[in-house]
């Protein structure tokens, strides 16, 4: 049988969901959990990973040591994960002391054009023996080519393997086989991909990915996480049984955790909300959503002609500080139209 | 002071976006003369820029200093971080005057709109990094306004066109030193500093936002420091401009700015190439201005001392004397 890694972002995506407000307590609940349903990976920390505690992107309830420690305890054949994204995580302030901690796996991720940015943190990691994986976000802004071009690199700093980001939740069935079918073509390393179910294709995407030759996927207890959430971790391991895949799972213990995630975790169930789906279509970054509503309000815009702006402006993750002054033109523009 | 004889001799090593942009600016001051640009690689773009305006060139780093080190009294060092460290030892001992435009952390940590002045005794002198450059005037005024900062933090967008190999290489070291230079000039111990390359086309203009967490809020007095403030930036980086005037939004001051660049080596967008470089020039020109004063008044000592001695061997000497 042909087997799929599976790593789960619930603790680290579906910190987006609650605004960063995840408690030590119940990380390290859900940890126990996906160490007795032998969840392969589980990425803790921050929404936008190492470091990214900020006014601009959102201020975390626990530093990352915290947060890193919680689960670290709960863990034993279950490796510990954490995102980082150079321009917000340094190497000597956050890679080191996730290492100290005993972070196993790490994934750099750039916007997906600018792989070069990850070159020191991935050759940094890798020559102190950790897994690596590169993460090329918002992988609907190019094309197969750019995509390869910049997998290709992260390949060469030493990568382990090259994870495709739906970070906006915008792409299609098509378009993934297309992307992930041309990554696979080009590496002699492991491709993978992380979608949004913004417009429902969690599951879809995800599948055609494998299909087009990826053997990683990520997935997220509920589908807890950014913007409508990610591919719903239990679904998504049932549907690869079903086809064959292996996952080494147990998947009892993994609905066990999913119900728990439910109970302890989840103050809102992920949902198509129709904010979700214009922030797709304007292929806007799906940890914007918060932000935007937040500030829609109070500027009282639309919250929907805020996404399309930003979309027109391109904006990638990390500029949410774009958010404000985009309401604000509006608001000064209706003002002006009165 | 316009003959080329009178300028003060700069060379630039680094022939990368921000050397090659310096050198447009050098051209044109009526104080600075560029003797020598320098790269690695004679077939690079900034390498044929520097031929084609007839600027003398050469392909041997920090070698071609070494080798002739008469050309230039100031050295613009516009390599990488790492290779800073490398540079600073050589030219140190060389006795040169070092624009140091990496975020190497070695030098004197200079932002023309707040302490231009205390950094001209220095030898090494540092321009932080672009995103640097444009938050701190913001970051001081904050400051200035405000008793009790408890958190400062900014972040830069620039266009993926105007960050060069070494400006991606060098991104831990550009949060590190921004975030730094954040507490020397806001004395607040708690700061941040977040870097973003967006690969639009066309290519964004750069932009920096400055987030503040305070005590209490005096939005009124802060607008007020701050427009002063933009002001001076202005007289030496023309296209510096406020987005969004000092804000308090969900517990938290907010101000944004844009940097058009003049466009001399990248389009306008390169706002992050534009207002480090500015203050590197603003720099250099108050240093060769107070080189040149200081030049005239010893030859100016001088020549009235030679006068005195010519007069006391004879009376006709005076009249040699009467130009003073």
């Amino acid at each position: 049988m042909p087997k799929i890694l599976i790593s789960d972002p619930t603790l680290r995506d579906g910190n987006h969901a609650v605004k960063h407000q995840l408690t030590a307590k119940q990380i390290a609940a859900y940890a126990s959990a996906a160490e007795a349903a032998h969840i392969p990976i589980i990425e803790v920390g921050h929404g936008n990973g190492l470091g990214a505690s900020s006014l601009q992107v959102g201020e975390s309830l626990h530093d990352d040591a915290t947060l890193l420690e919680a689960a670290r305890k709960h863990l034993v054949k279950t490796k510990l994960g954490v995102h980082v994204m150079p321009g917000f995580a340094t190497i000597s302030k956050d890679i080191k002391l996730a290492m100290d901690i005993g972070v196993d796996v790490f994934r750099v991720g750039s916007h997906c054009t600018e792989a070069d940015i990850t070159q020191r943190h991935i050759g940094f990691i890798r020559n102190k023996g950790k897994e690596v994986y590169g993460a090329l976000m918002m992988s609907h802004m190019a094309s197969k080519e750019v995509l390869a071009e910049e997998a290709y690199k992260m390949q060469s700093y030493g990568a382990d393997g090259v994870m495709l980001y739906d970070s906006a939740g915008a792409l299609l069935p098509d378009d993934v086989e297309e992307k992930v079918r041309e990554l696979v073509a080009r590496l002699n390393i492991e491709v993978g991909f992380h979608a949004h179910n913004n417009l429902g294709m969690g599951i879809a995407n995800s599948i055609a990915a494998v299909k087009a030759g990826a053997t990683i996927l990520d997935g997220t207890a509920c589908g807890f996480g950014a913007g409508a959430g990610n591919t719903q971790l239990e679904v998504l391991v049932a549907v690869l049984e079903k086809m064959g895949y292996s996952t080494g799972i147990d998947f009892y213990k993994l609905l066990d955790a999913c119900d728990l995630a439910d109970r302890e975790i989840l103050s809102v169930i992920p949902r198509i909300s129709s904010i979700s789906i214009v922030s797709a279509l304007a292929g806007v970054f799906s940890g914007f959503s918060k932000h935007v509503e937040r500030i829609s309000k109070e500027y009282d815009v639309d919250p929907r002609e805020v996404f399309f702006e930003l979309g027109l402006r391109k904006v990638v993750a990390g500029q949410e500080d774009l958010i404000l002054e985009v309401a604000a033109a509006l608001a000064g523009k209706e003002k002006r139209c009165a | 002071m316009t003959s080329s004889s009178e300028k003060i001799k700069v060379a630039i090593l680094g022939s990368g976006n921000i050397g090659t942009d310096l050198l447009i600016k050098v051209l044109r001051s009526p104080y600075l003369e560029c003797t020598l640009f320098i790269g690695r690689n004679m077939s690079s773009g900034g390498m044929h820029k520097a031929s084609s305006l007839g600027v003398r060139t050469s392909d041997q780093s920090i070698e071609a200093i070494v080798n002739d080190p008469d050309c230039c009294d100031i050295v613009f060092d516009a390599t990488s971080a790492i290779d800073h460290k490398r540079h600073w030892a050589v030219l140190d001992g060389l006795g040169k005057t070092v624009i140091d435009m990496t975020p190497a952390k070695i030098g004197a940590i200079c932002v023309p709109a707040i302490n231009l002045d205390d950094c001209l005794i220095e030898r090494n002198v540092n321009m932080i990094t672009c995103g640097g450059q444009a938050s701190l005037p913001m970051a001081y005024a904050i400051a200035r306004t405000h008793p009790d900062v408890h958190y400062i933090e900014v972040v830069s967008s620039i266009a993926s066109r105007s960050a060069g190999p070494a400006t991606r290489l060098n991104i831990d070291e550009y949060v590190d030193t921004t975030s730094s230079a954040l507490q020397y000039f806001s004395g607040c111990e708690k700061t941040k500093a977040i870097l973003i390359i967006n690969p639009a086309n066309p290519c964004i203009d750069m932009q920096t936002t400055i987030f503040a967490k305070v005590e209490q809020a005096n939005i009124e007095a802060l607008r007020l420091e701050v427009d002063a403030m933009v002001r001076i930036i202005q007289s030496y980086v023309p296209g510096y401009q406020i987005i969004l005037p000092p804000t308090l939004e969900n517990n938290r001051i907010v101000i944004m700015v844009k940097v058009l660049g003049l466009g001399d080596y990248l389009p306008r967008y390169a706002g992050n190439l534009d207002i480090i470089n500015c203050a590197a020039i603003a720099f250099a020109e108050k240093y060769a201005k107070l080189r040149y004063d200081q030049l005239r008044i010893t030859n100016h000592e001088s020549r009235i001392t030679n006068c005195f001695s010519i007069i006391r061997n004879s009376w006709e000497g005076v009249d040699k004397c009467q130009k003073f």
